[in-house]
């Protein structure tokens, strides 16, 4: 149920985010949601796409030093406290998240909130089971 | 200034005498190495050359060059020109990397080289009422018994410390009160340093000159031990190789580095090519010794890159002078006071489970040596956690500091990212201006 998170090394110098973005259009593939990690030396690109198959072979093609893996995409209401609550079961269940960024979906009105988690499987049941909705890849492939 | 000087005659002598003497001798110390070193009479068959072609100094540049490989396979005798029963003391480089460097002495080989010493200290304006501390290390390292014979042969009170213990350094500095210095100029900057937080002025502590060498130093760490200990700085430069510190020595000009040429002849060659080059050129540095009994090398390359100048001194003094080394053709490093060779580097990656592609960035901000070390990450070694690449830095910044001895800032780089000339990576990038 995972969805596919695109994970891409840069050094942390002015414009190196410019050539990632522009191969991305070059082969025609949309940003869902980004996110950054940064150091003072490098950072850490975090990307859903709509196509990472063909994301992946361009980047790599183009030399970057990248990683495909699997988080949790979790639906939430676009109400306050309830990203809280999501956080909440995942807490009580134990389970740490590593990383956490959210995205707009265009036409609902919900919130896509994106979890680094170690065990994915387990985060997913005990969310599903606390009523929220996962995203899967094909809820991406929709947006 | 009054001059002193050690050897009067040599030390001024004029440029055709100076030249006579060197083809004498040259000679003479070809014929010895020929006759006795097995391993440079090869080289020298190889290269077409016989005793018989060097009749003068004009003639050197048909020598073959020696170069730190040829002393690594040549160890620990292959150089060795004297039956060992003549031989009387070795002294070693630090060889924390296997590529000690062993070189042996006579007593005249000794008595030449703390003649060299001596003329060092003269010139910094030693006299036999001078007292004479002597904080280079002794043992191995040349830079101890080398000034201390020097100081015996000027007659001063000779303080034989070696480095380290700086509190008793400090009490007999004050106690005995010494004159002149000798040690690194890191470790003289730190016991101005101390002194000073001890409340100690410049006026109260008894030097009058120091003998700086052994590492590479700024003209503005040269004006801050000057202005913290209250003394004249004055550099000294040697290796092992040749005989350790004296080779060359500053004046009272401070403009430079007087060679002891009648006992060391220096060249300037295109470290790519092995070119001679006109006096005033930049290139590296080749040592030949014209006396030398045990360890005599003909055309050692030194790997440092400096300039020669045989323009007229102040101090009367006619040896040629060399500038302070501009940094170093080959791969050694010193950092911090500290050797470093990138094969170092190279282990502990290998042995961390990383592949060999590294680059090292030193600079020096504010008289401190930066110490930079890039590392080519694999795709298996990346992770999207930052948490784990700054563990990952870290640990290997560890084992590289338990390698050297110092802490260098490690930094996890994309795979084919370190900069590369002609498809080989640039293993180090050296920005510090040493002049």
């Amino acid at each position: 149920m995972a969805i596919k998170q695109l994970t891409i090394f840069v050094q942390n110098k002015r414009g190196t985010i410019v050539p990632v973005t522009k191969i991305l259009a070059d082969n025609e593939v949309n940003l869902r949601a980004l996110s950054i990690a940064e150091t003072n030396d490098f950072g850490i690109l975090r990307l859903i796409v709509n196509d990472e198959v063909t994301a992946e072979k361009a980047l790599r093609d183009a030399g970057y030093l990248l990683k495909v893996i699997d988080v949790v995409g979790v639906k939430i209401g676009d109400q306050p406290g309830k990203l809280s609550s999501a956080l909440e079961v995942l807490d009580n269940a134990d389970i740490n998240v590593e990383y956490l960024y959210a995205f707009m979906a265009r036409t609902e009105r919900h919130a896509y909130v994106v979890l680094r988690v170690e065990d994915n499987a387990a985060a997913e049941a005990v969310l599903t089971n606390a009523g929220f909705h996962m995203i899967t890849e094909a809820d991406i492939n929709k947006l | 200034m009054a001059q002193n000087y050690y050897q009067k005659e040599i030390e001024t002598m004029s440029r055709e005498e100076m030249r006579k003497l060197q083809s004498e001798k040259l000679v003479k110390q070809v014929k010895h190495v020929y006759e006795n070193v097995p391993y440079y009479r090869n080289l020298m068959e190889e290269k077409g050359v016989t005793p018989a072609d060097i009749q003068s100094i004009d003639d050197l540049h048909k020598l073959p060059f020696l170069s730190k490989a040829d002393l690594r396979d040549a160890y620990p005798y292959g150089l060795l020109a004297k039956p060992l029963a003549d031989c009387v003391r070795i002294q070693s480089t630090s060889g924390t990397t296997g590529r000690r460097v062993v070189a042996f002495y006579t007593q005249n080989d000794i008595n030449l080289w703390e003649d060299c010493c001596a003329r060092a200290i003269m010139a910094a304006g030693g006299t036999n009422e001078d007292v004479c501390q002597v904080a280079y290390g002794y043992g191995l390292f040349t830079g101890g018994p080398g000034l201390n014979g020097g100081s015996h042969k000027v007659g001063c009170l000779t303080l034989p410390m070696s480095s380290g213990n700086t509190e008793r350094q400090i009490q007999f500095m004050m106690d005995l009160n010494a004159t002149i210095l000798c040690c690194t100029p890191s470790y003289a900057a730190y016991i101005g340093e101390t002194l000073k937080e001890q409340g100690y002025t410049p006026d109260q502590i008894p030097l009058k000159a120091g003998i700086f060498g052994a590492e590479p130093w700024t003209e503005e760490m040269r004006r801050g031990i000057e202005a913290s200990l209250g003394i004249k700085a004055y550099d000294i430069y040697g290796l092992t190789e040749t005989t350790g510190p004296g080779v060359a020595f500053e004046c009272s000009e401070q403009t430079g580095m007087h060679v002891n040429e009648d006992h060391f002849f220096a060249e300037i060659i295109d470290p790519d090519t092995g070119e001679v080059l006109p006096e005033g050129s930049k290139g590296e540095l080749v040592f030949t010794s014209l006396d030398k009994e045990a360890f005599p090398l003909l055309r050692y390359r030194t790997r440092d890159i400096c300039v020669l100048s045989r323009e007229k001194c102040s101090c009367g003094r006619t040896l040629i002078k060399m500038a302070k080394p501009m940094g170093r053709t080959d791969d050694m490093l010193i950092i911090r006071g500290v050797n470093v060779f990138p094969s170092q580097i190279e282990t502990v990656l290998l042995n961390e489970g990383y592949q060999p592609n590294y680059q090292i960035v030193v600079d020096r901000v504010r008289n401190n040596d930066t110490f930079e070390v890039n590392v080519e990450m694999s795709p298996d070694q990346f992770t999207d956690k930052v948490s784990e690449i700054l563990t990952m830095e870290k640990s290997l910044a560890n084992a590289m500091k338990a390698m050297l001895g110092i802490n260098p800032a490690v930094h996890l780089v994309a795979p084919k990212t370190i900069a590369r000339s002609e498809g080989k990576a640039v293993r180090v990038i050296d920005k510090r201006k040493l002049i």
